[in-house]
């Protein structure tokens, strides 16, 4: 389980997005997860071992890192990247549901008129999976709800990120009295510049995403409203019949 | 010394250059031939070598600098004074950002197909087969596309100059020096310190920005290569178009 599944589960539900949601997902993952894996990682990879307090008093260094450091910034842009991601599944999940109960009538109208030939039922099997089903209806709201989720999880992990380490800057410098440290010493962090670099490049393509998704939600609910003033003079209520008259 | 067994190949795919090149490399077939021949120089000029050579060059950059003091911190210290962004990341970051625009033009083709697409349903020629055909088509480069495919190249030539500028700006005439001599806290005076593998780190420089120019004037080529190629056609097709009608046609020819 890597980057690369998560990767080929979420351009499965692209065909169901909207172009917005689609340059969402390249955004995602050459901006983020790419400068995630070939760059952050080897910024951060020495963040302990290059952690140097000025002191021998063993047991000093890791305290003082655990303080400064509760959650790296690479585990917590993981789970922010993870957590951003998952929503688009909800909208996977309701496809393949969707999917199901179709293909479970098709079967059924297929076993009542027996002498339907198969090669028609398996032709209707292949169009099920190859339609890309209008958004409308209940698939309009799943993928509305979605495109709330993620910028929740969005703004929440960047609001933690800041709280966690009082802004996106690093220092080069910390001051630690904890227990075993025998007084306030000096604790130097390495590559800060650099990781302030990083970190800010983060936040930004975070920021980007987020006016992504709030542009996406927009045209939604733009595109809904126009569906709806063009199906209601003509008292169409169903969803789907209405976004298929809305696209002609 | 028992011999060990060969290690078991990784089974997991990486996010990796490799699954970049997957995804840049579709945008080929819409590319001039001086594109393609772009593209193979970053992907084995530019990105093989980073991987391959430059990123053990710069392997132990933090652990082979040292300095002539035994006081804790100064090392970490004058490193992030000196080296700010290290060679490899802002390669990195210059890599990612100059292919990137190539997919500016992937979004317009995959754009004008699904026009095509709605065109063809609509007018009746919604046959499997010609759906297929929308998809193996070539596009051919012009009208908003022409501008497109000039713009992504505009954009690559401004992030390439970008980051020489910044390379520039960060290590002065590009070359890395053996000594360098620090004094902030907490080193109690100015200490002498002494950077890992300088000359090797100068070749790798001067070769990466060497092809980046290459790079850059392949893109220049390819621009002139364009508007030339966009004027001829003109001339040939409508001998006495007044410019603004050209200019018209071109925005207007989609």
């Amino acid at each position: 389980m890597s980057w690369p599944t998560l990767y080929a589960q979420l351009v499965g539900v692209n065909r169901y997005s909207t172009s917005l949601g689609k340059i969402w997902l390249s955004v995602l993952f050459i901006f983020r997860v790419m400068v995630l894996v070939v760059a952050a990682e080897s910024v951060w990879g020495d963040e302990q071992s290059d952690f140097t307090c000025n002191t021998l008093q063993p047991g000093c260094e890791n305290v003082c890192y655990d303080h400064f450091f509760p959650v790296s910034h690479i585990r917590l842009w993981c789970l922010q990247l993870v957590f951003v991601s998952t929503p688009t599944l909800l909208v996977a999940m309701y496809v393949a549901y969707r999917n199901h109960g179709d293909k479970k009538r098709i079967l059924q109208v297929c076993m009542l008129f027996s002498f339907v030939l198969i090669t028609v039922q398996e032709a209707e099997l292949e169009s099920l999976k190859r339609r890309k089903m209008p958004l409308a209806g209940a698939l309009w709201w799943t993928y509305a709800c979605s495109l709330l989720f993620r910028l929740l999880f969005e703004g929440g992990f960047m609001y933690a990120l800041y709280v966690v380490y009082d802004g996106f800057q690093m220092p080069r410098l910390v001051q630690c009295d904890q227990w075993p440290c025998p007084n306030l010493v000096d604790c130097f962090i390495s590559r800060p510049t650099e990781k302030t670099v990083f970190t800010v490049f983060m936040a930004t393509t975070s920021s980007i995403c987020m006016v992504l998704n709030m542009a996406e939600l927009a045209y939604l609910v733009a595109k809904a409203k126009a569906r709806r003033q063009i199906c209601e003079p003509l008292h169409i209520t169903a969803p789907q019949t209405c976004a298929c008259l809305a696209q002609l | 010394m028992p011999l060990t067994p060969p290690a078991e190949p990784d089974p997991e795919p990486k996010m990796n250059w490799a699954s970049f090149y997957a995804v840049i490399s579709g945008v080929n077939r819409h590319s001039t031939g001086i594109g393609r021949i772009w593209l193979s120089v970053l992907f084995i000029f530019r990105i093989l070598v980073l991987v391959v050579a430059a990123e053990s060059v710069w392997g132990d950059e933090k652990s082979g600098f040292t300095c002539n003091t035994q006081q804790p911190g100064c090392n970490s210290v004058c490193y992030d004074h000196f080296f700010p962004i290290s060679h490899i990341r802002l390669w990195a970051l210059q890599l990612i950002l100059v292919s990137t625009p190539a997919l500016l033009v992937a979004m317009h083709v995959a754009h004008r197909r699904h026009v095509d697409k709605k065109l063809y349903k609509l007018s009746g020629r919604a046959s499997p087969k010609d759906l297929e055909q929308i998809k193996t088509q070539k596009m051919k480069i012009t009208g908003a596309l022409w501008w497109t495919y000039v713009i992504s190249l505009f954009f690559r030539i401004v992030f390439e100059v970008t980051f020489m500028y910044v390379f520039y700006m960060i290590y002065p005439g590009y070359k890395m020096i053996r000594l360098v001599k620090c004094d902030s806290y907490p080193c109690p005076n100015t200490v002498d310190c002494f950077v890992s593998r300088p000359t090797e780190k100068t070749v790798f420089t001067v070769f990466m920005l060497a092809v980046s120019g290459v790079c850059i004037l392949l893109n220049v080529a390819e621009v002139v290569f364009l508007v030339g190629k966009a004027c001829s056609k003109h001339l040939h097709n409508a001998g006495d178009s007044t410019m603004g009608a050209w200019i018209a046609q071109k925005l207007c020819s989609y």
